[in-house]
């Protein structure tokens, strides 16, 4: 007496196919998971012993074994449920064996027998799919995330339902959505930021050449502010772009029931006392990080300095290759992580520097050492640097600033001419730069840097050729040297 | 006897002599001293030995009450150098943006106009008056609190390099001497010394450049003090000088007039209309980009071309978010 259940496992964001494989022998009752499960898998056994007995089913008294192949891939979570509970079934003969075979099965049982959405549906979905199963048993709040990678869902509120299902005995119920009230996250304007020309000129040029910025100042000076509104002023994610944000906050588990497709770029802001792992990624099977978490979208890192070191040298492989690869004991996991970086951090411990209205009361040992935590290889993956003092009161006074709605048609106009090919460049520009490098502390990439940043200027300015005044813009938001260790 | 056992004597036993002292433990000292062979180990480690009574001794310090037993001297500049007219630029480590400018300033145009400027390779002041120096290719002098092959503070180890490589570093202290706090002020009294005017950019109440103006003020030596805000900490040391009856320094024509030298004229540079409002501008007050823009009615974007033509020219310059002209 034997059954099998195709179900899928997770590894980074690549699902792999685990057949779940029940087999009842006669001896004493008992029951047993092999096949390198965790903890949460395990645990398993209780819950699909209550959910079976509260969906009026039989437990069979046998000697259970439960095979999770292929035994050398670990497998984590709650997911294997109900692929657990169908195997038992049907190899009690409680369901028929072959309409299971051609469904692919997920989700966590509760006590009493319904089904709780777990992470991840959507890769384990399109897994499915590419198996060439025809439709796969989830939770019902998972359903439109499966529908998603193009495969049939069906919608489970309790494992009775799923027995019934695969008895013939009907369909489920289509999931309809809460009240149908999709709440849309709101985005934060650019209209609500009182002066800062400068840093919003930079943050404008950040979105239309997706460079990373770096706003310095004083406590108060609208820093955070425009930092979170780079979003509003970004061009919508495409399709596609959407589809792989989705995948990778589905295995994170951040998916809202109502909202299974990230239609929006993501904008994320951990707090400064992240864990390495917590911003690139990790755990023992590996989890994707913040940076992937921001994948296509946004990465705000408030109170730049006052992360780890080894947070912030850890960000240099994502902000190099788009992507950061993981290595465990139990294998290895890519994720993407193609986001835009935002620093926001004050320009000494204390905070006062760059306002007029307090002293610095900052040791030179403690500043050296502030500065020190950012390398200069870690400054050179900022492209934008604006130092922020603190505005005069008429600043703040003055008229309503300009909102995010034309800046982002700017933004979306540069970037298509950016993309329509490079610029050529003037000989004033060429000229300039090379005096630039002479007479400034420019390194290497910081002459790279001022070239891609001014032929972003140059595409903003609707301008077929990068001239000096583009260049000389670009080389204002360079690296200060009071951010070194000079 | 020689100055030579005196310094390394001076060295061993960890103290501070500039006479040689009655007592046996000197007289040993000296009689085992082996000269010639402490004298090759110096030259192998690239240090010349400027005796008190060496005829290229500078005459300012040599003329002090307390000159020291001779210099231990670095670097790639002549020995000459030490007898050149000198200005000491000095002042607070833990500088403002201001003064971190101002003696930038100095440094450069004290410099290029022929002078050499003399500090103390401190962070802060010290460190940007040197740095300005080497910008216009003039000579700079340091002069260290510690034996004469410790670069202190580490930090500017690569700023000490720099200055060794066109100008000099010196020091009363043999190799191997530790710095120690009682050091700093005993080094003032050289930097005053070797200097015929002393600038204080920015101190504290209290601060070691007080010390270093006391010393010039105690030799006869000129000594300016550039005024700062009344509400500023920073400056109150320096303002507290300036009521004493210090020179209030306005600009390097300053001190260039006491030493009867032209101030080398800048380079005539062409800017371009945009640049030119805003440096009318910045010559009023320092002012963030934001304010140059509502005062000029320049768009962010053309401004920061212009602010980068302005910095590129050396006419302006930026700190924390702030703009300077000069």
């Amino acid at each position: 007496m034997l059954a099998r259940t195709v179900t899928h496992a997770l590894v980074g964001l690549e699902a792999r196919r685990v057949e779940v494989e029940a087999h009842l022998q006669r001896g004493v009752p008992g029951f047993s998971i092999v096949g390198l499960a965790d903890r949460a898998c395990q645990e398993a056994k209780e819950r699909v012993r209550s959910g079976i007995a509260s969906a009026e089913l039989e437990w069979p008294v046998r000697r259970i074994t439960v095979n999770l192949a292929p035994a050398g891939l670990r497998k984590e979570g709650s997911g294997f449920d109900l692929p657990i509970a169908l195997s038992i079934l049907a190899a009690s003969g409680q369901l028929p064996r072959d309409r299971l075979a051609d469904h692919a099965a997920v989700g966590e049982l509760g006590l009493d027998g319904r089904l709780r959405p777990v992470g991840g549906v959507l890769a384990l979905a399109e897994a499915a799919r590419q198996a060439g199963l025809s439709r796969i048993l989830c939770a019902a709040r998972s359903a439109p995330e499966a529908a998603l990678a193009g495969i049939d869902p069906v919608p489970v509120r309790h494992l009775a339902e799923a027995a019934a299902y695969l008895r013939g005995e009907g369909e489920p119920e289509p999931y309809v959505e809460g009240n149908g009230h999709r709440s849309e996250p709101p985005t934060l304007d650019l209209a609500d930021v009182r002066g800062q020309e400068r840093a919003r000129r930079a943050l404008e040029i950040a979105a239309a050449g997706g460079h990373n910025l770096l706003l310095a100042g004083p406590p108060g000076t609208g820093k955070t502010m425009l930092a979170r509104r780079l979003l509003g002023i970004l061009p919508r994610l495409t399709p596609a772009e959407a589809l792989e944000v989705t995948r990778i906050h589905s295995v994170a588990g951040l998916l809202a029931a109502d909202r299974p497709l990230v239609t929006s770029r993501p904008l994320r802001s951990p707090h400064y006392s992240s864990s390495v792992a917590a911003i690139v990624g990790g755990g023992p099977g590996p989890k994707p990080g913040e940076v992937s978490l921001a994948h296509r979208g946004v990465l705000v890192l408030d109170e730049f300095a006052e992360f780890q070191r080894s947070a912030l040298e850890a960000l240099r492989q994502p902000l190099e290759d788009g992507l950061v690869s993981i290595a465990r004991a139990g294998g290895r996991a890519v994720f993407p992580a193609r986001f835009q970086l935002v620093a926001a951090m004050n320009l000494c411990p204390c905070g006062a520097r760059g306002d007029p209205a307090a002293e610095c009361s900052c040791s030179p040992q403690r500043l050296a050492a502030f500065r020190d935590k950012l390398s200069r290889a870690l400054l050179d993956r900022f492209d934008l640097v604006v130092a922020m003092p603190r505005p005069r009161a008429a600043e703040l006074a003055a008229a309503a600033a300009e909102p995010s709605e034309p800046v982002r048609a700017r933004v979306a106009a540069a970037r298509e001419r950016i993309e329509a090919g490079r610029p050529k460049w003037s000989k004033e520009a060429t000229e300039l730069l090379d005096r630039a490098v002479e007479r400034l502390p420019l390194s290497g990439r910081g002459r790279a840097r001022a070239r891609r940043v001014a032929e972003t200027i140059a595409a903003l300015a609707a301008e077929p050729g990068v001239g000096a005044t583009h260049l000389a813009e670009a080389l204002a938001y360079r690296s200060p040297t009071e951010l070194g260790t000079a | 006897m020689t100055e030579l056992t005196l310094a390394a004597f001076a060295a061993e036993r960890d103290v501070h002599v500039i006479r040689a002292p009655h007592g046996r433990a000197f007289a040993t000292f000296a009689r085992r001293f082996d000269e010639a062979g402490y004298l090759a180990r110096l030259r192998a480690g690239g240090v010349r030995w400027l005796a008190r009574s060496h005829d290229d001794f500078p005459p300012l310090l040599r003329a002090i009450h307390d000159p020291p037993a001779g210099l231990f001297v670095r670097g790639a500049g002549e020995v000459e150098l030490l007898r050149r007219p000198a200005v000491a630029v000095v002042g607070a480590r833990s500088c403002s943006a201001y003064g971190a400018q101002v003696a930038r300033m100095l440094g450069r145009e004290l410099a290029a106009a022929g002078l050499v400027v003399v500090s103390g390779l401190a962070r802060g002041v010290d460190g940007d008056a040197h740095r300005g120096a080497l910008e216009s290719g003039g000579s700079t002098v340091a002069v260290l609190g510690c034996g004469i092959d410790r670069d202190y503070p580490a930090t500017h180890a690569e700023l000490a390099a720099r200055i060794r490589a066109t100008g000099l570093t010196v020091s009363e202290y043999a190799p191997a001497v530790e710095p120690a706090p009682w050091r700093f002020p005993a080094r003032n009294r050289i930097i005053a010394g070797l200097a015929a005017a002393t600038v204080v950019v920015e101190a504290r109440e209290r601060s070691g450049a007080l010390i270093t103006a006391d010393l010039a003020l105690e030799e006869g030596r000129e000594v300016f003090a550039v005024p700062g805000e009344i509400m500023s900490a920073l400056s109150s040391g320096t303002n507290d000088l300036l009521r004493l009856g210090a020179t209030p320094l306005t600009g390097s024509a300053d001190v260039l007039e006491l030493f009867g030298v032209e101030q080398r004229s800048a380079e005539k540079v062409e800017l371009g209309p945009a640049a030119n409002a805003v440096l009318a501008r910045l010559r009023d007050s320092p002012a963030s980009a934001d304010e140059l823009a509502r005062a000029t009615g320049l768009d962010a974007g053309a401004l920061a071309s212009a602010l980068t033509e302005l910095e590129l020219a050396g006419v302006a310059a930026a700190s924390e978010g702030v703009f300077r002209a000069g």
